[in-house]
């Protein structure tokens, strides 16, 4: 039987984590092909529905990604983009789905390592948890 | 830099504009012996032209700005540090090679010798910098380039031990002295306050020894694997020849000469200079000086104004509400870039089997003239009312695209593309197949949200011509000169009685013989035979409304109201020196700050001349825990008073008693004249603070000195000058006001500190002066024309197009919980009423960013962030997740 490979959405902010990952490709810094990435303006856009709406339609793992703490291009936007994550991670744990399938990481326009360091790190980890078994409701 | 291999034809830095190769004519076969020509073979779009010269351009200019930067030191005269004799000796430069991830090594912090990891760092400031003999000047940006350097190691890895071997700690910007205790605490760089003598290798170890001593106890040796040079910056060459070219001064060090008080002004008419070619600085200080140097020009050529280019003229859009999608997509191979590792026409053909896809094709390069012109042929040809694009990322090339849409008649909105070079053949070089596929996906998703696409109108504004600078100092006062020299009335409103602020205060300068209050004089005077300048004195801002462009400010004048209207606003609220609660200031008058003594200096005061000592104490208030910033300006002041003191009072004994001397630039020539000149210089720390009693009648000051093993001595000065910190003025109400953010200190904080240093994320409102962060004169007046220049580059537009990527209210589903005016950090959205008494959101267009934060938080689902519906992103969620067939 091949390997699992998970099925991964990634939201990458367009001021940081979206150039993070141009980054690790203009530097050819190889990681996994698993995830698919969706450009936002900000991460604080990202909505639990996004997070949800991805599980439902068979992703095994969601990955937000934006600036640093202080080096929001709206302020504050990766400060309303943790808190709405962190109520989102409640409500998978609630539905069965697991927090640690939802993943929120910094990730700056200068650190393509970085970018790939966690796409990386966040693909062996939805493959140790293996595929998504959505209950039934 | 000699430090990796890299082909006679290469592309030289990554992440460069154009991204396009360069040929090495020294090294390329082709030019040096007409052999090879292999690029001009393989080339697929024929760009290659050997035969390319040199060509003489005659171009009739009105005025000149002379921006020709510096050479970085390369350490080879300084044998003693084992440059060019031990390879694990770099320069920061090569270091900055070392630890990116473009670099030779991947960005691993290897030894350049062994390529084994380097475990401990050693970083050696003041190289080529600072030395009598031969660059006396203060290279004024390596303090903090080093410890940027040593923080990347410790980020790496944190095992790897980086130490820093410093003279002084001249973290003199914004904000530095608390990177530097960041550095210190949360990174664990080590400091060590030394002079280093010597770096050599032993015979028994492949380690390099560095010999180095301190101001307390006999020469220390330690063991490194690689050893930084903070190389200073150094003249630019062939500077001497550009001078004479222009017929501009140099200084003694080979940079450029410019006049009192003015930092672009070379002294000769038309000619201006700006960056590093006028005196070495950092990137806030270089964008901010050629911002100035850019006023001054405007100010020149006018009249006739030169207007900002003529929009290309668009064919009329073609109205797609009612028509079915229709999607063309176009696939880019990007030469071998993506075509080697994606296998672009399965993608093509895969699209063409996508829904409402009516076309697709593969470009070798999309991006190209002619493709433009082939997408354009394609969209009339096909009837396309929504093109996708898969090629590379948005970020740099959607523009392009997108001013082809409008060429052909379609919004610019109806556009999407698909990143498959940054993330698919970049990254999966060595799996295609799973590369392609995601091509494919991504390819997908595109299409799915092109189908939803929808036109957006940018509404233009008209933008009123006129400016407002609030604080009549030396900022303020010359940024609305500048204004009104370069065409636009300026507003400028002043609390006190007069203009100048605390420059009024200040009587002399270094060099001795610049007159403060002469330039002021003359300052005053063109603001007042200027007609442009309205001056508003005892006046203070009572409110604002409006937005860039469209600014309503209400001023309340000698207890008048009167109402102004004007396009943007300029900051320069100033700052005033600490009153310091130590040092028993305030309690004995023989103790005064350094701004009180000035005036005494001036008029001769009787106590300076029956005094036998006066000690000056630096770092009052500034640089310790309540206020960790450093007030950059008293350094200077000090040495200004000390080297006036020792020359109009020969047999007063001066003391300065400081934590760092800070004379960044030329001004480290006055530390070394003050220390000729008697000055005798006595430093502290921050856990060994001197005291200052009252000993009967006398001052008694202690000063525990490091040098001595700690051992105290006692003075008796006659007079104490306090240096007290620059603080900043409440500023909170008006940053409430104009809706701009604060520091911790207290100072307004700019848009960007490196690359936006006198604007404010808030368009419209500009920044400059003491307001900003602490400064001196010259730097104030070189900021103020910065700030007046980016006024005038959105004044000098007569409207604005309102961005469309907004959020927008369904008033009709909007429950007035006011989420989003909570959330919003740009008091975007407000409440308002719309009749019936019920009341709803409303979005003001011109304030909104786009961000999408309102939209997540309402929970009556009311708002809609245009281009990024929730619809679209979720069609692309739905479309990432679709089984691919």
């Amino acid at each position: 039987m091949p390997e699992f490979e998970p099925r991964i959405i990634c939201f990458a902010c367009n001021w940081c984590s979206y150039p993070g990952a141009d980054l690790a490709g203009v530097s050819r810094i190889q990681y996994p092909p698993n995830a698919r990435i969706i450009r936002t303006m900000c991460s604080a856009r990202v909505s639990p529905v996004f997070v949800l709406r991805a599980f439902q339609q068979g992703a095994d793992g969601v990955l937000v990604t934006g600036c640093h703490i202080g080096d929001c291009h709206y302020i504050s936007g990766n400060e309303r983009a943790e808190e709405n994550i962190k109520r989102t991670a409640e409500l998978l744990d609630l539905l069965g789905i697991g927090k640690e399938r939802l993943r929120l990481e910094w990730v700056s326009a200068g650190e393509g390592g970085r970018f790939a360091e966690v796409m990386t790190s966040f693909v062996e980890q939805i493959k140790k948890l293996g595929k998504l078994k959505l209950k039934e409701i | 830099m000699g430090m990796g291999i890299r082909k006679a034809i290469y592309i030289p830095f990554s992440q460069g504009t154009p991204n396009i190769y360069t040929i090495d004519k020294e090294h390329c076969p082709k030019l040096i012996k007409d052999k090879c020509g292999l690029c001009e073979k393989i080339c697929p779009t024929g760009a290659i032209n050997y035969q390319q010269k040199e060509q003489e351009v005659q171009l009739e200019v009105g005025a000149i700005v002379v921006a020709v930067g510096f050479d970085s030191f390369l350490p080879r005269s300084l044998t003693n540090l084992g440059f060019g004799r031990y390879k694990d000796v770099v320069t920061s430069l090569q270091y900055e090679r070392l630890s990116s991830a473009s670099g030779p090594t991947g960005g691993h912090l290897v030894r350049p010798s062994n390529g084994e990891e380097a475990k401990r760092i050693a970083f050696i400031h003041c190289v080529g910098s600072r030395d009598v003999k031969n660059r006396e000047f203060c290279s004024s940006v390596c303090c903090m380039y080093a410890t940027k350097e040593a923080v990347i190691a410790k980020s790496h890895n944190k095992e790897i031990d980086t130490t820093v071997f410093f003279m002084d700690m001249r973290s003199f910007g914004k904000e530095f002295d608390q990177y530097i205790l960041r550095a210190k605490k949360d990174y664990g760089v080590r400091y060590i306050r030394s002079k280093v003598s010597s770096v050599s290798q032993s015979n028994t170890s492949d380690r390099l020894t560095l010999r180095y001593s301190t101001e307390e106890g006999p020469p220390e040796e330690e063991e490194f694997d690689l050893v930084v040079l903070a190389g200073g910056l150094h003249r630019q060459t062939g500077s001497s020849e550009i001078a004479e070219l222009l017929g501009i001064e140099l200084n003694r060090y080979g940079f450029c000469s410019t006049i009192p008080f003015d930092s672009v002004e070379t002294g000769k008419a038309g000619i201006f200079v700006c960056g590093a070619f006028q005196e070495p600085k950092d990137i806030p200080e270089t964008v901010t000086q050629s911002s100035a140097a850019a006023a001054r020009v405007s100010a020149l050529l006018r009249p006739p104004r030169c207007k900002p280019a003529e929009e290309g003229a668009y064919p009329p859009e073609i109205d797609i509400t009612k028509q079915p999608p229709r999607i063309g997509v176009f696939v880019c191979r990007c030469g071998t870039n993506i075509g080697d590792f994606v296998n672009v026409p399965e993608v093509v053909e895969y699209a063409r089997s996508l829904p409402y896809v009516v076309y697709a094709e593969e470009n070798l390069y999309s991006c190209s003239q002619d493709a433009q012109e082939r997408i354009k042929d394609k969209i009339q040809e096909n009837k396309l009312n929504r093109v996708v694009v898969a090629s590379c990322t948005p970020r740099t090339h959607q523009p392009l695209f997108q001013e082809t849409l409008r060429q052909a008649g379609l919004n610019k909105y109806l556009f999407e593309m698909a990143n498959i070079r940054e993330q698919c053949s970049w990254v999966h070089m060595s799996q295609p197949e799973e590369a392609t596929q995601k091509a494919k996906d991504l390819t997908r998703m595109a299409v799915a949200r092109a189908q939803i696409l929808q036109p957006l109108v940018e509404v233009p504004a008209e933008i009123i011509p006129k400016g407002l600078v609030i604080g009549g100092g030396l900022a303020g006062t010359t940024a609305a000169l500048s204004l009104a020299e370069q065409g636009y009335k300026a507003y400028l409103v002043e609390k006190e009685a007069e203009l100048g602020g605390n420059f009024r205060r200040l009587k002399f300068s270094l060099p001795l013989d610049d007159d403060p209050q002469k330039y002021l004089q003359s300052l005053i005077e063109k603001v007042e035979s200027n007609d442009l300048v309205e001056v508003y004195t005892e006046a203070e801002i009572k409110e604002v409304a409006g937005f860039i462009g469209n600014f309503q400010t209400t001023v309340l004048h000698k207890g008048k109201e009167v109402k102004l209207d004007h396009g943007a606003i300029i900051v320069a609220t100033g700052g005033v020196e600490l009153k310091p609660p130590e040092y028993l200031y305030g309690k004995d008058e023989r103790v005064v700050t350094g701004q009180e003594f000035e005036e005494l200096l001036a008029r001769d005061d009787g106590r300076i001349g029956e005094s036998r000592a006066i000690a000056i104490i630096l770092c009052v208030g500034s640089r310790e825990k309540e206020r960790p910033y450093c007030s950059r300006i008293c350094c200077l002041h000090a040495l200004k008073t000390a080297l006036k003191l020792r020359r109009g009072y020969p047999d007063l004994q001066v003391f300065i008693i400081y934590k760092d001397i800070i004379t960044y630039g030329f001004k480290e020539e006055y530390y070394r004249r003050a220390r000729e000149e008697g000055v005798i210089f006595l430093r502290y720390d921050d856990d060994h603070k001197p005291s200052l009693l009252k000993e009967g009648d006398r001052l008694k000051l202690t000063h525990r000195v490091q040098a001595l093993g700690g051992e105290e001595i006692v003075l008796y000065p006659d007079m104490i000058i306090l240096n007290a910190a620059i603080i900043p003025r409440d500023n909170s109400s008006l940053a409430k006001m104009l809706k701009v953010p604060l520091t911790g200190d207290g100072f307004f904080l700019e848009a960007h500190m490196k690359l936006r240093p006198v604007e404010f994320a808030t368009d419209g409102v500009f920044l400059c002066g003491l307001a900003h962060s602490p400064k001196s004169a010259e730097e104030s007046i070189t900021q103020a024309h910065a700030a007046a220049s980016r006024a005038v580059s959105l004044l000098s537009q007569t409207t604005i197009e309102a961005p469309a990527v907004i959020a927008e209210v369904d008033e009709e589903r909007c429950r007035a919980c006011g989420k989003c005016v909570e959330v919003c950090e740009y008091s975007a959205p407000e409440l308002v009423d719309v009749g019936e008494g019920r009341k709803a959101a409303r979005i003001n267009p011109l304030l909104c960013k786009g961000c999408g934060a309102c939209p997540v938080l309402c929970p009556s689902s009311a708002i809609t962030l245009r281009h990024f519906t929730s619809g679209q992103i979720i069609s692309m969620i739905d479309a990432a997740l679709k089984v691919a067939t």
